[in-house]
């Protein structure tokens, strides 16, 4: 779960790591009362979008006075930001984060992310911070510090300290440094994070050390003792289908093709994807429908497939271990009849109860292509779909 | 004794008492799993679907000489659970909780290595399908009867995937000597390198299916590994070409972060490490018989 800018450094701020005097603005007006509440004679307005590079896209100004301020809002308030990280659909700019602007003498670079092959939380740090982290890899690779934390023990200040004289920072921000990574370290554990990226972190013409942007996300598995973080979730910052499947319990990534996917367990989902890919079509969705799949859950995730207007076929595949196919074509058969499908739809179903599960659908004299093969069923799915476009077209 | 499991391997259940520990007990019993006993704390002393209910792990240990233990206990408390099983004794730990929250799973991992190789116990999971020794026993939650008693090892993150190759092999009359799920998440118990180790020493075993996905390094790990110790051959499907750059696909771990990480990149490190590929998710039976009819022309 990702959250917002100002939401990061409320959390970074409350744990003694400095960030520029700054407010929350959702309308032009409330935008250059809080840069004269903040004070100053230099304001950055930055739009709060749940994505990185807002700076290329137009969401971040520098502004010197009321009416730069009032009109760089009104550029920003109710549009979609598009960034290179957002995709074409780009993300809703309801909020605005108005800052005193910082005299910068140098750029660095911190992150905290979980390090798969260690297994541990990884720092990486770089003095050649402002760039994106995957352009510092590619143009300045000698300067990314990299160091692991032990999770028996936790950061110690040692290793804070190495990260600081490794960035060649002046002898009198070491402690400050040092002090700066290790709070974040303890934020980054705190909350369950599973990434903390602060880009830049600046050394200020005064000797100072601040955090001028940060980005947070979270380990979902871990809200549950973290309700603190969970309020700071934004849903319109999200998919709407993929809300919409996530409060139901659902799985699901929306992409771009048609073919909509109703599947149990992730990787059978990607094989069935990659299938439908190979036969020649594009999937609408990841949707894993996952253990225990009733024909409630089942005509759920029909509702969360139709409900991306681009689908035109949709292609059910349940291999049951712990689920029954008994139960999944109930479950087709009531979403039929409740829902509404009025695309083609192709059912693969396999292992617990496949023979009742074929006979319910059989019985039900819906229109169901039945396949028995993953093969099969995503070849039909492409069919039925390029006739079912065909028959549109003519 | 294929790997990990074998029919007089003595097994309890951790979270034995709960609606999804009681209903899979029952189906691993049928199967002919060696089950001897749960834990649910409260209520030792009691008896659950005939078999007698233990406080605490060390006790279950002591009254049953456990050697294996399967967890279904909630993602609050899985750790926990775990953590208790390697210090009672436990030598194998099967993890079937989906949720653990990720600096757990980087405590269990930690806490595990305090104890000498020797009596270290193994953990296979979370969020994973389990084990299964066909014909033999299991301990996990995949459909017994998929699965034909062969001479192929299976390990895979994903369940479902997993029950795909081994039904489309026992189509074609391949059986498998035994199928490990490892899990989905990005902190996993055991690697794909940890299993083919044991498969590579398993006498009963053949060649190996790995049926691996998008997302960490295990994968093109587990390929160098065998490159350079393993004989027999190895099999491997990688999930998720179609998977976009940067979005997680339900499996915690499958999210592409880094180089060598997309389906790819990782099936050009396979091949170039030697492995045979299976080029698409319907064609697991197919290139394992051709490549066991391989072995024998060469044999």
């Amino acid at each position: 779960m990702d959250i917002h800018e100002y939401q990061a450094k409320e959390l970074l701020a409350r744990h003694g790591i400095h960030v520029p005097r700054g407010g929350l603005a959702y309308s032009p007006e409330q935008a250059t009362y809080r840069a004269r509440e903040i004070g100053g004679g230099k304001w950055v307005v930055k739009a709060q979008v749940h994505s990185g590079a807002r700076g290329k896209a137009g969401g971040i100004k520098l502004c010197a006075n009321d009416e730069e301020i009032s009109n760089a809002a009104e550029a920003m308030l109710g549009r979609k930001l598009v960034t290179q990280q957002t995709g074409p659909r780009g993300k809703l700019i309801s909020r605005l984060y108005l800052e005193e602007a910082v005299d910068i003498a140098q750029e660095l670079y911190v992150g905290f992310v979980l390090d798969r092959k260690e297994e541990r939380v990884m720092i990486v740090a770089s003095a050649a911070g402002g760039m994106e982290i995957e352009d510092i890899v590619e143009r300045a690779p000698d300067s990314i510090i990299r160091t692991t934390v032990d999770p028996g023990v936790g950061m110690q200040r040692f290793q804070a300290r190495e990260i600081a004289f490794g960035l060649g920072l002046d002898q009198n921000l070491i402690g400050k440094a040092t002090e700066t990574i290790f709070s974040c370290y303890q934020v980054f554990r705190d909350y369950d994070a599973s990434m903390l990226e602060i880009n830049p972190l600046v050394v200020t013409r005064d000797g100072n050390l601040v955090a001028l942007d940060a980005k947070m996300s979270f380990d979902e598995n871990a809200l549950f003792r973290r309700p603190e973080i969970s309020e700071l979730r934004d849903k319109s910052q999200e998919d709407p289908r993929e809300t919409f499947a996530s409060d139901r319990g659902l799985s699901y990534v929306g992409l771009d093709g048609n073919i909509g996917c109703i599947i149990n367990g992730a990787g059978l989902a990607m094989a069935t994807m990659d299938m439908i890919k190979i036969a020649g079509g594009e999937p609408a969705n990841f949707l894993d429908i996952g253990g225990g799949a009733s024909p409630e859950r089942v005509a759920k995730s029909f509702r969360a497939v139709l409900g991306d207007k681009n689908v035109e076929t949709i292609l059910v595949n349940i291999f049951a271990g712990i689920n029954r196919c008994d139960w999944v074509a109930e479950g087709v058969v009531k979403a039929i009849r409740e829902v509404g499908v009025n695309v083609p739809l192709v059912v693969r179903l396999a292992g617990t109860k496949v023979e009742e599960g074929r006979r319910i659908l059989a019985d039900s004299g819906e229109a169901v292509i039945v396949a028995e093969t993953l093969a099969e069923a995503a070849e039909k799915a492409v069919a039925a779909w390029r006739s079912a476009t065909l028959k549109k077209a003519s | 004794m294929a790997i990990l499991l074998n029919r007089g391997t003595r097994v309890i259940v951790q979270g034995f008492t709960g609606k999804i520990g009681s209903f899979h007990a029952e189906d691993m019993k049928r199967y002919g799993t060696k089950l001897v006993g749960g834990v649910t704390p409260g209520k030792g002393g009691q008896k659950h679907l005939g078999l007698p209910i233990f406080n605490t792990v060390k006790g279950a240990v002591r009254e049953t000489r456990a050697e294996a233990s399967i967890v279904f206990v909630p993602p609050p408390f899985a750790a926990d659970s775990i953590m208790e099983a390697a210090d009672a004794g436990i030598k194998l730990c099967v993890c079937i909780t989906d949720g653990i929250p990720s600096q757990d799973m980087m405590q269990v991992k930690r806490y595990m290595l305090r104890y000498r190789f020797e009596d270290r116990m193994r953990l296979i999971g979370p969020n994973c399908a389990g084990v299964i020794t066909p014909g033999q026993a299991l301990m996990g939650i995949m459909p017994g009867s998929i699965y034909l008693p062969g001479r192929v090892g299976i390990v895979g993150r994903s369940g479902t995937l997993g029950y795909e190759a081994a039904s489309q092999m026992k189509a074609l009359g391949i059986g498998v000597s035994t199928s490990v799920g490892i899990g989905g998440d990005p902190i996993n118990g055991s690697s794909f390198k940890d299993m083919l180790k044991l498969f590579e020493q398993d006498d009963e075993t053949d060649a190996v299916v790995m049926i691996g996905e998008i997302g960490g390094p295990q994968e093109a790990e587990a390929a160098i590994w065998a490159r350079d110790n393993m004989r027999k051959p190895l099999i491997a499907y990688i999930a998720g070409l179609s998977a976009p750059k940067g979005r997680r696909m339900g499996h915690a771990g499958a999210i592409i972060s880094a180089f060598g990480e997309s389906a790819q990149e990782k099936v050009e490190i396979l091949k170039e490490a030697g492995v045979v590929i299976v080029p698409t998710p319907s064609s697991f039976g197919e290139v394992v018989a051709d490549t066991l009819a391989g072995m024998k022309k060469a044999a």
